[in-house]
C-alpha cells in the first residue's frame, strides 16, 4: 500500500490545491452554518453562544417570511413553465424553416441576451420599461395608458416572468433544435406515405421523440425551483414591490448583510439549502431514471 | 424530404416567417434602442423622440464614461480579475479532472476525492457563513476575494474529466512504456489533445468572472475596488450622484446628457467585450453541453 501512494503521489499533488481551496471556501462555510444557531457576535466569531431553534422560531413567525416563499415559488413556477414551453415552440417553428444559412441566424440573434449579466440586462429593462421608455411611448401612441411595469405590486413578478424567459429562451432553443435535428427524416417519409400531413407528423412523430429532452430539462430546472432569479430580481426591484417581489435571497442578503443580522439571515439560508439539497438529489435521480442523463 | 406545395403549407410559411421576425426583433430592439438613446442629445431623450436612430447625434454620454477615472479603474480590476481567474481556473480543473479522470486502483481514494468535490454541488452553507468567512481569512478590499472562492468550478471540472476519459487509454500506456511520468504526461500529451475542451470551459469561466457583479459588491467595502459590472450596478440607482460628484457645473452637463443616455452609454460600454467574443460563444457553449453529459 505504502509503495502504492509513492508510485501515485503525483496525482495526490495534483489534487491537493484543490482540496485545500474547495476546504477553505466550501467546507468551512459548511461548518459556519452553525451561527444559524447560535446569536452570532463578531467579536466571539463561531464561539457565539449557542440559543437553539430561536432564530428560526423568530423567521418563520414572520410575516415577511411567508410571503418570500410564496413569492419565490409563483415567480419560479411560472418561469420554469414559459422557460419549457415559449423554446420549444419556437424551436418547432424555427425547424420549419428550410434554409440553413436563416435558421442559423434567427438562432443566432435569441441566444445574444443570455450571454450579457443581469446588470447589463436591468439597465436596458429599467431604460425601456420606464414612465418615458420605448415600451410605455409606444402604449400612448397606440391609445393606451402607461404601465408601471417594475413600480407595479401586481405587475412586477410578471415582468420578472416574461424578462426571464426573453433573457433565457435562446439557450432552450439551441438544445431543442440540437435534439430535433437529431429526428431520423425517414420517419416523416414513412408517414407522409401513410398519409399523415405536418400537423399529425408534429403531433405523433416530432413531440413525442423530443419528450425526453424536455422532461430533462424540467427535472434539471426543478432542482433550482428556489432560486426564483437573484441577479435579475435585485437589480429591478424596490421596496415598493417587496410585498410581491422579495424572495428568499433577496431577504437574506437585507437581513444578513445589510443589517447584519447573521445568525437570522443563516437561519432562513439554512432552510434553504436543506429544501434546495433535496430536490437537486431527486432531480438528479430523476434525470438519470427519465433520460438516462448523468453528469457523474 | 418531399416538397409540400399546398396553398396551406405558403400560408404556413409566411405566418411562420412572420413569428420568427417578430420574435428575433423583440430580442435585439432593446439593444438596438439602448445604443440609439446613448448617442442623442438629452432634451431628445427626454422628449421620447429617439426609437432606433440616435436624435441630435452626438457622443458626450461616451466622453462622460470615458473621461471619469471610475469606468477605466473598474475596467482595470476587471480584466486582471478574467484573466487571473480564468488561469487559476483552468489550472486547478487540469490538475484536478487528470488524477480523477483515472480508475481506483490507480488513484487511491478517487471515490472520496470525487465525493467531496461533487457534494459541494449538492449542499453549500448559504451567503452569510461563505461571506463570513471570506472576512476571516482577509480577503476583504482584495481581488483574491473574486477568485479564490471559485477557483476550482466543479462543473466544468467534471467537463474535462469525462473528456480526458473518452481518450483512448493506449495513448498514455505507450507513454508510460516509454517512460513518462504522470506531469510529462499530462504537459506533453494530454493538453494539447485538451485543446477543445479546454477552449469550453475557459469560455464558461471568461463569461462568468466577466459577468459576476454581486461578490463585488459583498466583498470590496472601498468602491475602487469594484469590478466593472459591479461598479455598472450601482449605476442602475444612483446615475445622478455619480454626474454631480464627476462635475462642477452640473446643470451645463446635464444639458449635454442626461441619466438615460449616460446609463446606456456605460451599460453597452460594459456589454462590447461579450459581443466581441459572441461568436465563440455560441460556437463553444453548445458543444459544452454535449461533452458534460455521460450518456448511459
Amino acid at each position: 500500500m505504502l509503495t502504492k501512494l509513492k508510485q501515485q503521489r503525483a496525482f495526490h499533488l495534483m489534487l491537493i490545491p484543490s482540496v485545500i481551496l474547495v476546504f477553505i471556501y466550501s467546507y468551512l462555510p459548511l461548518y459556519g452554518m452553525i451561527i444559524a444557531f447560535q446569536d452570532y457576535n463578531p467579536g466571539l466569531g463561531f464561539k457565539s453562544h449557542w440559543v437553539g431553534m430561536d432564530n428560526f422560531e423568530h423567521v418563520f413567525r414572520q410575516p415577511n417570511f411567508v410571503r418570500t416563499i410564496w413569492n419565490t415559488l409563483y415567480m419560479s413556477f411560472f418561469k420554469l413553465i414559459g422557460g419549457i414551453v415559449v423554446p420549444v415552440i419556437f424551436a418547432l417553428l424555427l425547424n420549419e424553416v428550410a434554409r440553413a444559412a436563416l435558421k442559423r441566424s434567427f438562432q443566432t440573434l435569441v441566444y445574444v441576451p443570455n450571454f450579457l449579466s443581469w446588470v447589463i440586462m436591468a439597465g436596458i429593462m429599467i431604460d425601456i420599461l420606464g414612465s418615458d421608455g420605448i415600451v410605455n411611448s409606444l402604449f400612448v401612441f397606440l391609445g393606451a395608458e402607461p404601465i408601471s411595469f417594475l413600480g407595479s405590486p401586481s405587475m412586477f413578478p410578471w415582468t420578472m416572468i416574461v424578462t426571464d424567459i426573453w433573457k433565457g429562451f435562446g439557450f432552450g432553443t439551441v438544445v431543442y433544435l440540437a435534439a430535433l435535428t437529431s429526428i431520423d427524416p425517414g420517419l416523416y417519409e414513412a408517414a407522409l406515405i401513410d398519409g399523415a400531413k405536418r400537423w399529425k407528423q408534429t403531433i405523433y412523430i416530432t413531440l413525442p421523440l423530443l419528450m425526453p429532452t424536455i422532461i430533462l430539462m424540467t427535472v434539471l430546472s426543478l432542482g433550482n425551483i428556489l432560486n426564483a432569479g437573484f441577479d435579475q430580481i435585485f437589480n429591478l426591484y424596490s421596496p415598493v414591490v417587496y410585498e410581491t417581489g422579495d424572495i428568499i435571497d433577496t431577504y437574506v442578503y437585507r437581513l444578513g448583510i445589510q443589517q447584519a443580522q447573521y445568525s437570522v439571515g443563516a437561519a432562513v439560508g439554512f432552510f434553504k439549502s436543506i429544501v434546495s439539497c433535496i430536490l437537486l438529489v431527486l432531480s438528479y435521480i430523476l434525470a438519470y431514471r427519465v433520460a438516462g442523463y448523468r453528469i457523474f | 424530404m418531399v416538397q409540400d406545395n399546398s396553398l396551406g403549407r405558403k400560408l404556413f410559411h409566411i405566418v411562420n416567417y412572420m413569428v420568427l421576425i417578430l420574435v428575433s426583433l423583440i430580442c435585439v430592439l432593446p439593444f438596438v434602442n439602448l445604443l440609439a438613446v446613448s448617442f442623442s442629445s438629452s432634451a431628445a431623450v427626454s422628449a421620447g423622440e429617439v426609437v432606433f436612430w440616435p436624435v441630435d447625434f452626438n457622443t458626450k454620454a461616451y466622453e462622460f464614461a470615458l473621461k471619469g477615472d471610475e469606468f477605466f479603474r473598474s475596467m482595470w480590476v476587471s480584466l486582471q480579475r478574467v484573466v487571473l481567474g480564468t488561469l487559476i481556473n483552468l489550472i486547478l480543473m487540469v490538475l484536478a479532472a487528470y488524477p480523477l479522470s483515472k480508475t481506483k486502483e490507480k488513484v487511491l481514494g478517487r471515490g472520496i476525492y470525487m465525493g467531496f468535490f461533487v457534494f459541494t454541488m449538492l449542499f453549500n452553507g448559504g451567503l452569510i457563513p461563505t461571506y463570513l468567512i471570506v472576512v476571516q481569512t482577509g480577503l476583504i478590499d482584495s481581488i483574491w476575494s473574486l477568485i479564490l472562492p471559485g477557483a476550482i468550478p466543479v462543473f466544468s471540472m467534471i467537463i474535462l474529466m469525462n473528456f480526458l476519459r473518452g481518450l483512448p487509454e493506449e495513448i498514455e500506456e505507450s507513454a508510460t512504456i516509454d517512460g513518462a511520468g504522470p506531469i510529462q504526461i499530462l504537459v506533453q500529451i494530454l493538453l494539447p489533445l485538451l485543446k477543445p475542451a479546454l477552449a469550453t470551459v475557459g469560455l464558461f469561466s471568461i463569461v462568468g468572472h466577466w459577468n459576476s457583479w454581486f461578490d463585488g459588491i459583498i466583498y470590496m467595502n472601498d468602491t475602487a475596488n469594484y469590478p466593472l459590472q459591479s461598479y455598472l450596478q450601482t449605476l442602475l440607482l444612483s446615475f445622478e450622484q455619480i454626474m454631480l460628484r464627476a462635475s462642477t457645473d452640473y446643470t451645463q452637463l446635464l444639458a449635454m446628457m442626461n441619466v438615460r443616455t449616460g446609463r446606456a452609454a456605460q451599460m453597452f460600454l460594459g456589454a462590447i467585450p461579450i459581443l466581441a467574443i459572441y461568436p465563440f460563444l455560441q460556437k463553444y457553449f453548445t458543444t459544452g453541453l454535449v461533452l458534460g453529459s455521460v450518456k448511459g
